[in-house]
């Protein structure tokens, strides 16, 4: 009897002992670090483990800047051919972006990458069209959206990392094989574990609605009872949903708690919310604008390989910059060195007016 | 000598096996030739069986087995009739209800009139398992306690998944029937109506059901430990107290000033339980029918503390002309 006790109680330590195994293997493994954010009490602390921090930093390097070049000589435009959006850098100035160009995006590549190396000025390249309308997005999310990049600014590095695709990239997601004539398996574009929303069930497509379309991502309403008519809240459970999913994806891309952007006792308020939250609403404006503005007029420029399974364009999200750090490399203002990628685009206009101003100065 | 202090059962008395008392002409034959398993002795009664199945738990087990087929089969088609990835994906997978825009009018199949079939046979099947609690309990001459228990359980899965949907005019605010997929409707439904903790309904279920384990673990906690006076045999002592039940109530009192009796600790237990899923099925039909947002609310009436503020204050950029 007491070696059956024995043996029962053995065999149920391993059990214990295999379940608990089992259950672990799924965490993230500790010391964790909690940061206080709001008011006391209000557990708006951010929650970092260190080793997670560690392949984030890994990640988030910024690589040196090649030295300056001087700004004095001939400009580009009028030594180069076919040189259309840096044309008024200096030839030393330009070829020192080129050459920062490569090494950001095509290190393994080099210049044959996007140019026909017996003919520079060749636009043959789909790469070289491309490049070239990736530099005039850079300068206008370096110039029109300094409510979200600020000062610091993007470079061609922000979401290359030296990969000619952006390792962080989204395309419209593929049906299932039999979608089309299963009267059963509806997923509804949700329930499957998907790395868009961070391996949860959420809606796994929160990007199509939101970062290309304008649908409405707040679902609270202002008023505290339902009201009926012309100012009813319609939102429905699915819709915060959605709405849930694209805070996820912002959540993991940025590598930031909820709490780095709400009140979460509130989500909707703003006067309780940290600043970040402000930042973060035009950032999904500016992903929204890069996507409409310059990712989808792209999509004909494209080989088919590069083209999502349903044929559209690569597009960027939240983590296509930010990959796992709440400022993509943790801050660093790369764009700085990098003049050229900071001014507005040169339009004929703007090259107009200056060859006006440039003559008045003459005179 | 027999020791009852233990945590598991260490010592099994067995009788004679039977089916129990004779049931009345018209009822079903009990099903199972009683026996003996050790195993379960330590946790329970060594005897295994028989079943009283009958007509309604019959019936009952039909509609579920179905309802349970075809939210299977609807996982199983949902990943490409991968058996592989269907037990990959079990936690992930759902029968989703219909999209918002099919209101409440009947979907097609494939767009969640699933759904609307397995709610149906689940609630049949639900229903008619409550009617054979009910008719077991009369048939042994017990009260109907546990079956009004069960019922409170019902009412909650009937708010969530058929009273509320109604009322709100669509399905699709209804509940999906998947592990992970439910719990997102469970955060979904929060954070659209402004944060269900400020739904004091919400709240009393809470305290309901953090009560219900206290009282649980104070009641298991004092029966085992008054095992060693012949306390587990707590129904005569409702009426014939003896040393145990005088020594377990001297604790209380001496620990706390107050003591449940043998009888009212199991109504305290009781009302425990049944208002958890009582309060919280209110709570949740009030969600979106009457009160559109529990944060604004509990603001207007109150119950929400502001707090100083920490942060430089930000503007809804919508309201600065944004879009």
């Amino acid at each position: 009897m007491s070696n059956f006790s024995t043996r029962i109680s053995t065999s149920l330590r391993w059990v214990g002992a295999i379940l608990g195994a089992a259950i672990l293997v799924g965490c993230e493994r500790p010391p964790v670090e909690t940061v206080q954010g709001g008011y006391r009490g209000t557990s708006m602390g951010q929650v970092y483990n260190q080793r997670v921090v560690n392949q984030d930093l890994a990640k988030n390097t910024a690589p040196a800047s090649l030295p300056p070049a001087s700004a004095d000589g001939p400009k580009a435009k009028d030594i180069y051919q076919n040189v259309k959006v840096l044309g008024d850098l200096s030839v030393a100035e330009f070829a020192r972006t080129m050459a920062s160009i490569t090494a950001w995006v095509a290190p393994d590549q080099g210049c044959g990458y996007c140019h026909d190396l017996a003919n520079l000025a060749d636009d043959s390249k789909y790469t070289k069209v491309v490049a070239r309308r990736m530099i005039e997005m850079t300068k206008h999310v370096n110039t029109d959206w300094k409510k979200h990049v600020a000062d610091t600014g993007v470079t061609c590095y922000t979401c290359h990392r030296g990969n000619p695709v952006p390792a962080e990239i989204w395309f419209a997601p593929k049906d299932r094989k039999h979608a089309a004539n299963s009267v059963m398996g509806d997923l509804a574009g949700q329930n499957i574990a998907s790395p868009t929303v961070a391996l949860t069930s959420l809606p796994f497509d929160p990007f199509t609605p939101y970062l290309l379309g304008d649908a409405p991502i707040r679902v609270n309403g202002t008023e505290a009872l339902k009201v009926t008519g012309a100012g009813a809240n319609r939102a429905s459970t699915k819709q915060a949903e959605h709405t849930y999913g694209l805070m996820v994806h912002m959540s993991d891309s940025l590598g930031v708690n909820c709490t780095y952007c709400h009140n979460t006792r509130s989500f909707q308020s703003w006067s309780e919310a940290p600043p970040q939250r402000v930042t973060a609403w035009h950032g999904i404006r500016m992903a929204r604008d890069l996507n409409n503005a310059y990712m989808q007029p792209l999509t004909p420029t494209f080989p088919a390989e590069r083209l999502g399974p349903k044929g559209d364009v690569a597009k960027v999200n939240c983590a296509t910059c930010h990959q796992g750090a709440w400022k993509p490399l943790y801050g660093t203002a790369m764009a700085k060195d990098h003049p050229s990628l900071m001014a507005t685009v040169a339009t004929a206009a703007n090259a107009d007016t200056a060859a006006a101003a440039a003559a008045t100065a003459a005179k | 000598m027999a020791e009852y202090q233990n945590l598991f059962t260490a010592v099994q008395a067995t009788g004679p096996l039977g089916d129990g008392a004779p049931l009345p002409r018209g009822d079903w034959r009990r099903s199972g030739k009683p026996f003996l398993w050790h195993l379960i002795g330590r946790i329970g009664n060594a005897q295994i069986g028989p079943v009283y199945l009958g007509g309604l738990g019959v019936a009952s087990l039909v509609f579920g087995t179905l309802a349970f087929n075809i939210i299977g089969f609807n996982m199983l088609a949902s990943v490409d009739w991968s058996p592989l990835r269907l037990i990959q994906q079990l936690f992930w997978l759902a029968l989703e209800p219909p999209a918002p825009q099919y209101g409440l009018s009947i979907p097609p199949l494939a767009q969640g009139g699933w759904w609307l079939i397995v709610g149906f046979l689940l609630t049949v099947s639900m229903m008619l398992w409550w009617v054979r609690t009910y008719r077991r309990a009369r048939q042994l001459g017990l009260g109907t306690h546990i079956a009004w228990a069960f019922a409170a359980a019902i009412w909650l899965y009937l708010v969530c998944g058929f009273f509320r949907p109604i009322l709100m005019g669509s399905w699709s605010e209804a509940v999906p029937f998947g592990i992970f997929p439910h719990l997102d409707w469970v955060s979904a439904i929060s954070l659209r109506h402004g944060n269900l903790f400020y739904n004091p309904f919400h709240a009393l279920s809470i305290v309901f059901l953090y009560g219900s384990v206290l009282l649980f673990a104070m009641h298991g906690a004092t029966i085992l430990a008054v095992g060693r006076y012949g306390g587990e045999r707590e129904i005569e002592q409702i009426v014939d107290r003896g040393t145990a039940s005088e020594r377990a109530a001297l604790f209380w009192r001496w620990t706390m000033g107050f003591n449940a009796t043998m009888e009212s600790i199991h109504r305290w237990a009781w009302w425990f339980a049944v208002l958890c899923p009582l309060t919280g099925g209110i709570g949740i039909l009030l969600t979106g029918t009457v009160v559109d947002n529990w944060y604004l609310w509990s603001m207007k009436h109150g119950v929400v503390p502001s707090y100083p503020q920490v942060f430089p204050v930000s503007i809804d950029p919508a309201l600065l002309g944004g879009k």
